[in-house]
């Protein structure tokens, strides 16, 4: 019930109506709860309304958070297997 | 998919699982309960349960809209759709869920009831928009998520002066369930559950923000990451919940930042508020009567309020006895632990609402983990 999916518009069609695509189907959608809607924007579709604008930035910050997640922790675990190795 | 696959990488998935395996202290228990169904079903989907070192838990919440509601309101909607010359409109969820006597509303359509599934709301107006002569009844049910568009259905009707459309009101809100969950004491008998993080709602959270959270987490202590559906996103939470709780932190914080913000949609909000308002009380299948819980329609709508428009007889309604449902929505128990599970209750024949519908904890174990051990 609470499951929705990002995706992007492809044409305004009224004041509060908009055609999304995903993987190449098209569906109108509802953009009553969102102001500026344009072209492009990637929303997250909820039983046939667009909830919310999804952040690009944001989606590719967290990506690259979870790229660097475990690299720091392998990081700090060479430096202090380094460091156990010098004390001894 | 753009922006779904990138966060379902295997890869990255590993790098992950390997970060919280370093992070997670070995001599502690880490109970997390993901309150959504959405979450439940990832983890299981993707086997984020094995992922996890053995001392990190998922409990099931009680965040399937269709399985909290209760047994009482469900005989009601399908009492509105048996009544003379009303179509009862309603999400595709709720067709299948046993009322009282293993009732259904798609019994009720086998019966000649005019019961028809819609998508959206958008799609109950056009039903009452080609059909002037006949009164059309939402069924609405959902989480903040969903409660936006039942809203505009209303205000647009209003504006439309589409005056056969009606909505029965049965939202409900999260924080106070959230609440609720931490501070309820369990059922006698019961083993109380242990609950030391929580991963927050995905798409509530898009609607409401996280700010809501934050009286949850200050007061009872209980660390809150608003965590994606997506496995990654989970994955990604599950670290922070532990760093929260290793660091001794009860913080809400926010992992879907792609989607949410700290105020949420407020156009939405505000559209909800011109035309709901809170319930003193509701009852939730699982937790009982939960204060300030629900939202029902204002009286300056009354006109669209099938709860006024209907009257509805109140009669007995009763859960069935053998059905653990309650106990599984409270987290107190694993589906696996009810006999009804896999034998007389299947997706085919379900008993229960959680094996109905898509985001219960049941229809998870059974389509996914039914052969595990431990789950």
């Amino acid at each position: 019930m609470c499951l929705a999916i990002p995706a992007r518009v492809v044409s305004i069609d009224s004041d509060d109506m908009a055609t999304v695509a995903l993987e190449g189907i098209r569906k109108p959608v509802s953009t009553a709860l969102l102001d500026d809607v344009t072209v492009g924007d990637y929303v997250l579709v909820h039983v046939g309304y667009a909830l919310h604008k999804l952040s690009v930035e944001e989606a590719e910050r967290t990506l690259q958070l979870m790229a660097e997640a475990g690299v720091l922790a392998e990081e700090l675990e060479e430096m202090a297997g380094e460091t156990a190795e010098a004390g001894t | 998919m753009k922006y779904i696959r990138e966060f379902r990488d295997g890869q990255l998935a590993q790098k992950l699982a390997g970060a919280i395996a370093r992070e997670a202290d070995p001599g502690r228990q880490y109970h997390l309960m993901e309150f959504c169904g959405g979450h439940t079903h990832a983890i299981f989907r993707y086997g984020v349960q094995d992922l996890v070192p053995a001392n990190v838990t998922y409990v099931h919440g009680p965040g399937c809209p269709v399985c909290v509601l209760p047994v009482r309101r469900l005989d009601d909607a399908i009492e509105l759709a048996l009544k003379d010359n009303v179509i009862l409109t309603t999400y595709g969820d709720m067709m299948r869920v046993p009322g009282t006597k293993q009732k259904s509303l798609i019994k009720a359509k086998a019966e000649g009831a005019d019961v028809r599934m819609v998508y959206s709301t958008q799609d109950a107006l056009r039903i009452a928009r080609d059909n002037p002569h006949r009164q059309v009844v939402f069924f609405a049910i959902g989480f903040e998520t969903t409660t936006p568009p039942t809203a505009v259905a209303i205000l647009q009707a209003e504006a439309e002066g589409l005056t056969n459309f009606s909505v029965f009101c049965n939202h409900v809100l999260t924080p106070p369930a959230i609440a609720h969950i931490v501070e309820a004491p369990s059922e006698p008998g019961e083993i109380p559950v242990r609950i030391d993080g929580f991963l927050g709602p995905s798409h509530v959270s898009s609607v409401i923000g996280w700010a809501p959270y934050e009286p949850a987490a200050r007061d009872f202590g209980k660390p809150v990451v608003i965590a994606g559906f997506e496995p990654l996103d989970v994955l990604q939470s599950t670290l922070m919940l532990i760093r929260q709780i290793n660091d001794g932190r009860h913080e809400v914080e926010n992992q879907y930042t792609r989607v949410v913000t700290q105020e949420g949609n407020r156009k939405a909000q505000a559209l909800v508020d011109q035309v709901l308002e809170l319930r003193r009380t509701f009852e939730w299948r699982g937790l009982g009567y939960v204060p300030d819980s629900a939202l029902r329609i204002r009286a300056r709508f009354a006109g669209f309020d099938a709860e006024k428009r209907f009257a509805v007889s109140p009669k007995e309604s009763r859960e069935i006895k053998s059905c653990d449902c309650p106990a599984v929505l409270r987290g107190v128990k694993k589906p696996t632990e009810c006999k009804l599970f896999g034998t007389t209750c299947t997706p085919d024949t379900p008993v229960g609402a959680c094996m109905v519908s898509s985001e219960g904890a049941c229809a998870a174990y059974w389509t996914y983990g039914r052969k595990r051990a431990v789950a």
